[in-house]
């Protein structure tokens, strides 16, 4: 007798529950950000720092610095970082990556003035930018939940943890005077701050939210990093696949089979 | 009974070869399309006064006439949009595709209007002959790192060049994926309407606040 009251409410009440559960899903936080309130304080906290300090002086940088000589700084500390990278490359067990590295800093170096002249990429040795989060990750370790840091800004909670070793690993460090370590820090902070220039003023004109679009567009570029370690070639999501999307503009297929 | 069968054999033989020439007129390979388009894009970037004078206006007309025709931007936005968009009205539909196309036009100019003697390579396509859908895997070569761009496209035979663009990415990021959160965002808080409120705003301070691109 209850059978057939079952079975007359089981539709209607499967399909009031996937909804609700669907409108749960849309409405609920996301799984990739799950400390997305204390990462939207420390976001605008780092977008206040940015506007009184880092972008103007940047922006002065860029306006009275030479592009030469700004060319070469970025150079200089380029080469710093193929250091870094080559050490990772190796970790990861890519030696033709390891060996491409360590061939642009001895080129630079050498025929480049300490690095002031970018001379491998004019002889097309390509760069292959590694730090030891990526390494982590090409060994297994998943990024954990988005963080932003103080100051440093977007990363992900594995990154978070290997900054300590990419302090290690970075030759500023040892650079004697501790005068000379300082200035040399603020420079490589305003060098790279001057080159985000262009791409941080786009960001307003593009994203309706700053902060997931920044999340977004960080996840999805640190995924790519990871997975091919190269400026973006062969990365294995693109393998036939990367930005497959449903038609939503098509007709939906019946959802239920009707009896 | 034989002459009509073989009457019908003839009209369908004739129909075939008058349908024939012009699909293979019509439908280009997507790699060979997005080299074409690109080529032609760098040309008239680097040759035209007025963009190279940075006029942002004037860069959007061109991406409007030379790029848009080539993208299926219903398809991009309904995906943007998401499940939402089946419950869109054809008027919310209508707008959404609109200023959605003004954004992204402003902001694909933007890039291009920093573009001075780059050159792009487009890769080898790897794909089946019989697949409906690519991804064309293409590099902006200049100063500096190579930047990946990528597009996801769709076999459209007869329309247009016989494939359409409808996702695209740069430097690993894919367009739809990290508007789709921004839009749900919108949607959640203030519904479709509110969305295209919002985008409608956005467009409008965009073209208040410049013009003109800074160049280099």
């Amino acid at each position: 007798m209850t059978l057939p009251v079952i079975r007359v409410l089981v539709r209607p009440l499967s399909g009031l529950l996937l909804a609700l559960s669907l409108a749960a899903c849309a409405a609920g936080p996301d799984p990739r950000d799950p400390f997305e309130p204390f990462n939207r304080k420390v976001s605008d906290f780092n977008e206040a720092v940015d506007e009184a300090v880092l972008k103007p002086v940047a922006t002065g940088y860029r306006d009275a610095v030479p592009a030469l000589v700004r060319t070469g700084v970025s150079n200089f500390f380029g080469n710093l970082g193929d250091v870094w990278s080559t050490v990772n490359n190796a970790l990861q067990l890519k030696p033709q990556q390891a060996a491409e590295s360590w061939l642009r800093v001895g080129v630079n170096t050498v025929f480049g003035m300490g690095g002031v002249l970018d001379v491998a990429s004019e002889l097309r040795i390509e760069r292959h930018r590694e730090d030891f989060g990526q390494t982590l990750g090409r060994w297994g370790v998943g990024p954990g939940p988005y963080v932003v840091l103080p100051l440093l800004g977007p990363s992900t909670l594995r990154d978070t943890a290997a900054l300590p070793v990419d302090a290690w690993g970075d030759p500023v460090r040892t650079v004697n005077p501790a005068s000379a370590e300082t200035g040399l820090y603020v420079l490589r902070a305003v060098d790279t701050r001057a080159k985000l220039l262009r791409a941080t003023s786009m960001l307003e004109s593009v994203a309706l939210d700053k902060y997931t679009f920044t999340r977004d567009a960080y996840l999805q570029r640190r995924r790519v990093e990871v997975l091919n370690g190269e400026s973006g070639s062969g990365a294995v999501e693109d393998e036939g696949n990367g930005g497959a999307e449903e038609n939503y503009d098509a007709e939906p297929a019946p959802a239920a089979p009707q009896r | 009974m034989n002459r009509r069968v073989f009457g019908l054999q003839a009209a369908s033989l004739v129909a075939a070869l008058a349908a024939a020439p012009s699909t293979w007129a019509a439908d280009e390979a997507p790699d060979a399309l997005i080299k074409r388009l690109s080529d032609e894009l760098l040309t008239v970037i680097r040759t035209d006064p007025a963009i190279k004078a940075g006029d942002i206006n004037r860069i959007m007309a061109v991406v409007d006439s030379k790029v848009m025709p080539n993208v299926n931007f219903r398809r991009m936005t309904a995906a943007t949009v998401g499940p939402s968009w089946r419950q869109a009205t054809p008027e919310q539909q209508k707008r959404l595709q609109d200023e959605f196309k003004t954004l992204l036009v402003r902001t694909y100019s933007g890039a291009l209007a920093q573009v001075n003697d780059e050159s792009i390579t487009v890769k080898p396509l790897r794909a089946a002959a019989t697949d409906t859908e690519v991804v064309v895997r293409s590099e902006i070569r200049g100063r500096g790192e190579p930047i990946q761009l990528d597009y996801r496209m769709e076999k459209t035979p007869g329309q247009g060049a016989g494939w359409k663009i409808y996702n695209l990415n740069v430097l690993g990021v894919w367009l739809v994926e990290t508007y789709r959160s921004q839009f749900s965002q919108e949607i959640n808080n203030r519904g479709i309407d509110g969305l295209i409120t919002a985008l409608a705003e956005r467009n409008r301070s965009n073209a208040n606040s410049n013009g003109t691109a800074r160049r280099g």
